[in-house]
C-alpha cells in the first residue's frame, strides 16, 4: 500500500489525464462563477444609486455674479449666475483655450454652445477637475495677486493648478485635459431647475 | 515551588511531544546560522517587524472607538483623542508607527541594493518584500481615509480618480473601488474593513513568508558572499553564528535604541509638524471645498511627484501618462534581481559607476519626495521631471553598468574586525 512500491502500470493514463483536466476545468469556473458575487457586491449598492436622484433647485435668489452650491449625485454642483460683462468676457477667450468650441464630451449637446448652458446667465456645472478630481475654486475677479496679471475670471484648482473660464472652460497647456462636466438639467420653469434630468426624459 | 517547576517542564513536554516546537526553534533561532559581519544596515528588518506588531496591537485598540460611518468617524477621532483612556497614546503609536514603518522599510530596502541582497539566490525573498511594500502602501492609503478629515477626503478623491484616467474601464473601476459616485460613507466603510482586515491577513503571510524564504537560503551580508560556501566539520559555516543568543541580543539592543527615539516623536512631535499627520486633516471632511494645498503623506511623494511631472496634455489626452509613470515607478523595483546583472553583489568591490548610480538615485529619490510635498511651480515641475528621468535612469544605467563594470575581486571570507 505504500506510495513507494505502488504499482502504476495497470493505470489508464487517458483516463486520469481527461479526469484532472476535467475536475480542474469545472473547478476554475467554479470559483470564477462565485467570486462574482463578491466583486458585485463591491459595485454601488440601490441605495448609492437611488441617492444619484435628481435634485430641484430655486434660483430665483440668486445674484448676478454669484455662485451658490448643490449637491447631486454626492458631487458639488456650482450654478452661477453670470453678469453682461462676464459673458463677454468669454467672448474674447477663444484663442487661450484648449476646447472653446466644447468639442468633447464634456455636457449634453443642449449645453454645447459658447457659454455652455441653456440660459448664457446660469452656469450650471459639475465642480470637479477633470485632471484628479478636486473641486476648483471659484474666483471671479478680475487679476487677483495670487493669479496672476492675466487672470479674467474663472475657476483654479488648488491641487494642481488648473485654470478654467467662467465658462468652465479649461485654458491650454493645463493639467486638466478637459472642459469642466455640465450635469444634465432641464428648466421647470425660468427660477426652478432640475439637475440630473432632461428634457423629454422625465 | 520545585512541584511547581516540575509541572511546567512536564507541560512544556507534553507540548512538544504534539508539536514542532524545538524544531522550529533550532531551524530558525538557535541553529539558524547568520553571518558573523552583519552591520548597521541589518537592524531595519527585525525594526519593522515591531512596528507591524504595533500597528496590530495598537490598530485593535483603535478599532474599539472609531466608527467608520462618514457622520461619526470624525467625531469618534476626537473621541478617542480628548475622552478614551489612553486613546490619544494609542492613535498617536499607530499614526507615528506608519510613518516609522515606511522610513525603516526604505532603509531595510536601500540595504537590499547597497549589499546586493536581491541577487540570486535571495530573488523571491526580495520579491515577497515587495509585495509586503505593496501591501504596506495599500495599508495606508486606506488607512488615511478613516479619520474622514479634508485630506483624507480628497487624497482619496485624487487617487481614485486615477484609476478614472485608464482608457475604456476606466470610469467603471473607480466606481466600483469607491462604490458610490463620489467618495462617500459607503467608501469609507469598505476602506475600513480592507484596512484592519484584508491587508493585514496577507501582510502576515507575506511577512512569514518572507521569513521563511529567507531561512531557507540564508542571509545575505555586507560583503555580499556565501558563508554557505566555507563550512566546518559539522556542517556549520565558519563564518556564520547562530542567530540566538548573538543576534537576537543585538536586535534587542536596536529596539530599545528605536524606541527611544520613537517615544520622542510619539509624546513631542506627533505631527511632525505636519509631515507626520497633515494639518488640512483636522478640518472636517468636506465634499464641496478642497484645501488650498494636497499633499500626500511624505512616503508616497516620490511617486506623487512622477504622477504629476508627466504632463497631462500631451498624450492620452489625460493624466493616464502620469499614471502609468507613477506605476512604474514602484513596479520597476520588482525587477531589480535581473536589472541589476553584476555577478558580485555587494557595493564594497564594485565599480564607481555603480557608485554613482546609487548616489544618483538617491538624490532623485529624495529630490522627488521634496517637491511631491510642494504646490507646482513652472520651476519645481522642471525639477520634478529631471529628477523623474533619473529616477528612471537609474535602472537602464544599472542594467548596462552592471553588464559591463570592472569590479573588484571578492574576498573568499568575511571581513570582521
Amino acid at each position: 500500500m505504500s506510495g513507494a512500491s505502488f504499482d502504476d502500470s495497470g493505470v489508464d493514463k487517458d483516463r486520469r489525464r481527461f479526469l484532472t483536466t476535467g475536475v480542474s476545468v469545472v473547478g476554475a469556473v467554479g470559483v470564477a462563477a462565485a467570486a462574482v458575487p463578491f466583486v458585485s457586491s463591491m459595485q454601488p449598492s440601490e441605495k448609492a444609486k437611488t441617492a444619484g436622484a435628481p435634485v430641484e433647485v430655486d434660483i430665483s435668489k440668486l445674484l448676478p455674479g454669484m455662485k451658490m452650491d448643490v449637491k447631486w449625485r454626492g458631487k458639488p454642483v456650482y450654478i452661477i449666475r453670470r453678469t453682461s460683462e462676464m459673458l463677454a468676457e468669454l467672448d474674447k477667450l477663444a484663442d487661450v483655450l484648449a476646447d472653446p468650441e466644447s468639442t468633447s464630451e464634456q455636457q449634453p449637446d443642449y449645453a454645447r454652445n459658447h457659454y455652455r448652458s441653456i440660459n448664457p446667465e446660469f452656469l450650471i456645472m459639475v465642480a470637479h477637475c477633470t485632471h484628479l478630481g478636486c473641486s476648483p475654486k471659484f474666483r471671479p475677479e478680475q487679476a487677483p495677486e495670487d493669479l496672476g496679471a492675466d487672470w479674467k475670471g474663472g475657476f483654479y484648482c488648488p491641487c494642481h493648478g488648473s485654470r478654467f473660464d467662467l465658462a468652465g472652460r479649461v485654458y491650454s497647456g493645463q493639467p486638466a485635459p478637459a472642459n469642466m462636466p455640465v450635469p444634465p438639467h432641464r428648466y421647470v420653469s425660468d427660477n426652478v431647475i432640475v439637475i440630473g434630468e432632461e428634457e423629454g426624459t422625465a | 515551588m520545585r512541584k511547581a517547576m516540575t509541572l511546567i517542564t512536564n507541560g512544556f513536554i507534553w507540548f512538544a511531544e504534539r508539536f514542532p516546537i524545538m524544531k522550529m526553534w533550532r531551524e530558525h533561532m538557535s541553529e539558524y546560522y547568520a553571518p558573523k559581519n552583519l552591520n548597521i544596515w541589518y537592524y531595519f528588518g527585525a525594526l519593522a517587524l515591531v512596528v507591524l506588531v504595533l500597528q496590530i496591537v495598537t490598530g485593535i485598540f483603535l478599532t474599539m472607538n472609531y466608527k467608520p460611518d462618514a457622520e461619526l468617524a470624525f467625531a469618534s477621532v476626537e473621541y478617542i483623542m480628548r475622552d478614551v483612556s489612553w486613546g490619544w497614546l494609542m492613535r498617536y503609536l499607530h499614526s507615528t508607527g506608519a510613518s516609522a514603518f515606511f522610513v525603516l522599510v526604505y532603509l531595510h530596502m536601500f540595504r537590499a541594493l547597497l549589499y546586493g541582497s536581491y541577487k540570486k539566490p535571495r530573488e523571491l525573498i526580495w520579491i515577497f518584500g515587495m509585495a509586503i511594500y505593496f501591501c504596506l502602501m495599500a495599508e495606508a492609503f486606506f488607512g488615511y481615509l478613516l479619520p474622514w478629515g479634508q485630506m483624507s477626503y480628497w487624497g482619496a478623491q485624487v487617487i481614485t480618480t486615477l484609476f478614472s484616467t485608464i482608457p475604456v474601464f476606466g470610469e467603471d473601476i473607480a466606481l466600483w473601488i469607491r462604490g458610490d459616485f463620489v467618495i462617500s460613507d459607503i467608501t469609507l466603510n469598505r476602506f475600513f474593513a480592507l484596512h484592519v482586515i484584508a491587508i493585514p491577513f496577507a501582510l502576515a503571510g507575506l511577512v512569514v513568508a518572507h521569513i521563511i524564504a529567507l531561512h531557507e537560503v540564508g542571509s545575505n551580508n555586507p560583503d555580499g558572499i556565501e558563508i554557505k560556501k566555507h563550512k566546518d566539520a559539522n556542517g556549520i559555516p565558519l563564518d556564520g553564528i547562530p542567530f540566538h543568543p548573538y543576534y537576537t541580543v543585538k536586535d534587542l539592543f536596536s529596539v530599545a535604541v528605536f524606541l527611544l527615539i520613537f517615544a520622542v516623536i510619539v509624546f513631542f512631535l506627533p505631527d511632525m509638524k505636519g509631515y507626520f499627520l497633515e494639518h488640512a486633516n483636522f478640518v472636517p471632511a468636506n465634499p464641496f471645498s478642497t484645501p488650498e494645498h494636497i499633499a500626500p503623506v511624505w512616503y508616497f511623494t516620490p511617486f506623487y511627484a512622477i504622477l504629476r511631472a508627466v504632463p497631462s496634455y500631451s498624450w492620452l489626452g489625460n493624466q493616464f501618462g502620469g499614471v502609468m509613470a507613477m506605476g512604474a515607478s514602484t513596479m520597476i523595483l520588482l525587477f531589480l534581481p535581473w536589472i541589476d546583472r553584476s555577478p558580485v553583489k555587494s557595493i564594497r568591490y564594485r565599480s564607481v559607476a555603480f557608485k554613482l548610480l546609487v548616489a544618483m538615485f538617491v538624490i532623485c529619490f529624495f529630490g522627488l519626495g521634496y517637491l511631491g510635498m510642494e504646490q507646482p511651480t513652472p520651476v519645481k515641475t522642471i525639477l520634478a521631471r529631471i529628477f523623474s528621468i533619473g529616477y528612471f535612469a537609474f535602472f537602464v544605467g544599472l542594467y548596462f553598468v552592471s553588464k559591463y563594470e570592472k569590479t573588484k575581486p571578492v574576498p573568499e571570507r568575511v571581513n570582521y574586525k
